[in-house]
């Protein structure tokens, strides 16, 4: 198996679905670049989307299937919603996450609840990817996670993957999903690499990963918080706190077995989520285990997450905005102080 | 042609924006700042000929190409720098960065991230001062990309209802990001699309600033005098990338060449002499332009970083603080 950076890992994935299946095809602004100067030579694929995840695949498959649109993020998703209910199996690139709120309506209200409103005669087999995260000094509306949002509608799954692998097998799954599915991809991950499986093989959607075994504390991580929290777990592990670390990969549907059995295991939960503190899916799971872990815990469920604000730009601010492995561990320190002392 | 002042003003800040966007390329390849950055080489004729027309109490809404909107806008060049650096002494606190220059007291209301966000927002300005009977107007800049955004034409069409003094400028810069605009026009330009809300709108060089200004005269003297909302089409290149760091293997050599044959820093200089600028005139405002870029950054890179925790200031007008920190 060769190691295949994340962003990689999603180009294979695309491409080994849109060869796999003709109806796979790809929507979004500038994912190959150069439209309207194809007769110069530096035209085709010359982009590949900002970060070129996209790249190359309009050179193999053309501007039929590899469509870049106009900045009418409403319009070309809502394109897609009507492509994939009459046969295609569009995978629509949201250049940032920050700008879903131009098309939120077309993902909420039009693609969440087709099936559903319609007497389930009518599925949406499309996928949205678009890129979350800080820590890039991109500024406010450049640096959102948005998992909540998301989470929140029903109708909609939503996938966060950590790793190029999971990156790769759970893009395969979210496209042959029949259901419309919110693909998230973080920026500061796009090149972490690892050995990635070079089939087409799917992982399934709602399955978690436990990526470190320990027995004292739990860590729920989202997304790029699994390298805070692993580095956590480093320095803990020296003080003689032994750390399990808990990747859901998958929050809509949320594998709440894996989390729950863990916590049954640990009797502790840090749940670390780099986005707003409110309404989160740190308050989220956090919830879950309150209910349904409550007789099994030694300790309050304790959450890290940025605070109540924007993501500012300037590096001393947005260092301190991201959840850092400094503060995982003081949290985790803090579910075991509290078991010791009672 | 404007008043002799004004025209002193213009060939400042012409080269004040060319000279600062030169010293962000420099930066941005040594990678001595942090972030997005999105030079404005190519048009400075456009912002600095529309704010010659402009009073200093005029509204304008930029986007995350901001730097030139706001050196026109006569925002302190130093703030300006040191907000790209991300400093404490910058226009916005360090909060904002490159795509967010603004400054409320100068007039801008605001440089958005998101494309065609500002229009709505200029049109909001504009149907206040309006209300007011007040002569102030409001300009919105936006690039040929943001056009096909729900938010532009619905901006538009309220503006036409309302009769608001708003008017629309589109720096036509031939491509939306790495998108050619003869490509994705389904018009020959974007005047044409204006059609539709039965708004006056007329397409302009953008590369010659005195052309520039007199185009946008004439739209701010009318809607100073109760008229209703306008288009500007100037059409411009864009000689650096989308971003800084963009290779811009989409843009043809030949292309190039043909754009920067009408650069509007040349234009300007060879327009010098006949407006009574001589050579040692024009001189003296490029060395004048070079040394305040100079000290702007020179300023900017000594200036002092924000606290880790200003990260948690200003989110709210008013609301308890403890629920802003995390815990």
């Amino acid at each position: 198996m060769r190691d295949l950076t994340v962003k990689d890992a999603i180009n294979e994935a695309l491409r080994q679905s849109m060869e796999a299946d003709e109806n796979v095809v790809l929507f979004g602004e500038d994912i190959a670049g150069g439209q309207g100067r194809d007769e110069h030579p530096g035209a085709m694929d010359a982009w590949g989307g900002p970060f070129g995840v996209t790249k190359g695949l309009c050179t193999q498959f053309g501007r039929d299937r590899v469509r870049d649109t106009t900045i009418a993020e409403a319009g070309f998703f809502g394109a897609a919603i009507g492509a994939a209910m009459v046969g295609m199996r569009p995978v629509c690139e949201l250049m940032y996450v920050d700008f879903a709120g131009v098309c939120f309506d077309q993902m909420m209200n039009q693609a969440a609840k087709m099936r559903y409103m319609f007497g389930g005669k009518q599925n949406v087999p499309m996928v949205m990817r678009t890129v979350v995260g800080a820590g890039f000094r991109a500024g406010a509306e450049h640096s959102q996670t948005l998992y909540s949002l998301f989470t929140h509608i029903p109708g909609l799954k939503v996938v966060a993957p950590y790793s190029a692998a999971d990156a790769k097998g759970l893009l395969i799954s979210a496209i042959r999903d029949d259901d419309p599915v919110v693909f998230l991809e973080h920026k500061r991950l796009y090149m972490r690499a690892e050995p990635v499986p070079e089939a087409a093989e799917a992982i399934p959607l709602g399955k978690g990963r436990r990526r470190r075994a320990g027995r004292d504390v739990t860590i729920v991580a989202v997304q790029r918080m699994n390298l805070f929290a692993e580095a956590a777990a480093e320095t803990l592990a020296a003080e003689g706190i032994d750390v399990e670390i808990i990747d859901p990969r998958t929050y809509s549907p949320l594998d709440e077995e894996m989390i729950l059995s863990s916590v049954g295991k640990t009797g502790r939960a840090v749940i670390v989520d780099e986005s707003h503190p409110r309404c989160s899916l740190a308050t989220d799971i956090a919830a879950l285990i309150a209910e349904k872990g409550f007789a099994g815990l030694k300790a309050p469920v304790l959450k890290v997450t940025g605070p109540h604000a924007p993501v500012p730009f300037s590096p001393p601010m947005e260092d301190y905005y991201i959840p850092s492995p400094e503060r995982i561990a003081r949290r985790v320190r803090e579910a075991m102080d509290f078991s010791k002392r009672s | 042609m404007p008043p002799e002042s004004t025209v002193r003003w213009m060939y400042q800040c012409l080269f004040r924006i060319r000279f600062f966007e030169e010293r962000i390329q420099e930066l941005a390849r040594e990678k001595a700042v942090p972030g997005y950055l999105h030079t404005y080489l190519g048009s400075e004729a456009i912002a600095v000929g529309v704010m010659a027309a402009l009073r200093q109490d005029d509204w304008i809404t930029s986007t995350y190409r901001s730097h030139g909107h706001a050196i026109a806008k006569n925002v302190d060049l130093c703030e300006i720098a040191a907000e790209i650096h991300g400093r404490r002494t910058g226009v916005c606190k360090g909060r904002g960065g490159s795509m967010h220059i603004s400054d409320f007291d100068k007039g801008m209301l605001g440089a958005f991230g998101i494309v065609a966000a500002g229009p709505a927002i200029a049109l909001g300005a504009a149907l206040q001062e309006r209300r007011k009977g007040s002569d102030r107007i409001a300009v919105s800049f936006f690039g040929d990309g943001a056009v096909h955004n729900g938010v532009f034409h619905e901006a538009a069409g309220l503006a036409k209802l309302w009769n608001v003094p708003l008017l629309l400028v589109c720096e036509n810069n031939g491509y939306a990001e790495a998108t050619a605009t003869d490509w994705h026009l389904n018009t020959e330009t974007v005047a044409d699309m204006m059609a539709a809300y039965a708004m006056p709108a007329r397409t302009v060089d953008g590369m010659d600033m005195f052309t520039v200004y007199e185009a946008a005269s004439d739209a701010v003297q009318r809607m100073r005098q109760g008229g209703g909302p306008e288009l500007i089409e100037f059409k411009s290149y864009r000689f650096s990338g989308q971003y800084e760091g963009d290779e811009q293997a989409y843009q043809p050599p030949a292309e190039v060449s043909k754009a920067r044959a009408r650069d509007p820093v040349l234009l300007a200089r060879n327009t010098a002499s006949q407006l009574g600028l001589g050579g040692a005139a024009i001189e003296a405002l490029e060395a004048a332009a070079h040394r305040d870029v100079d000290d702007a950054f020179a300023r900017a890179a000594e200036a002092a970083w924000p606290a880790p925790e200003d990260a948690l200031e200003e989110v709210y007008v008013a609301y308890p603080k403890d629920r802003i920190a995390y815990a």
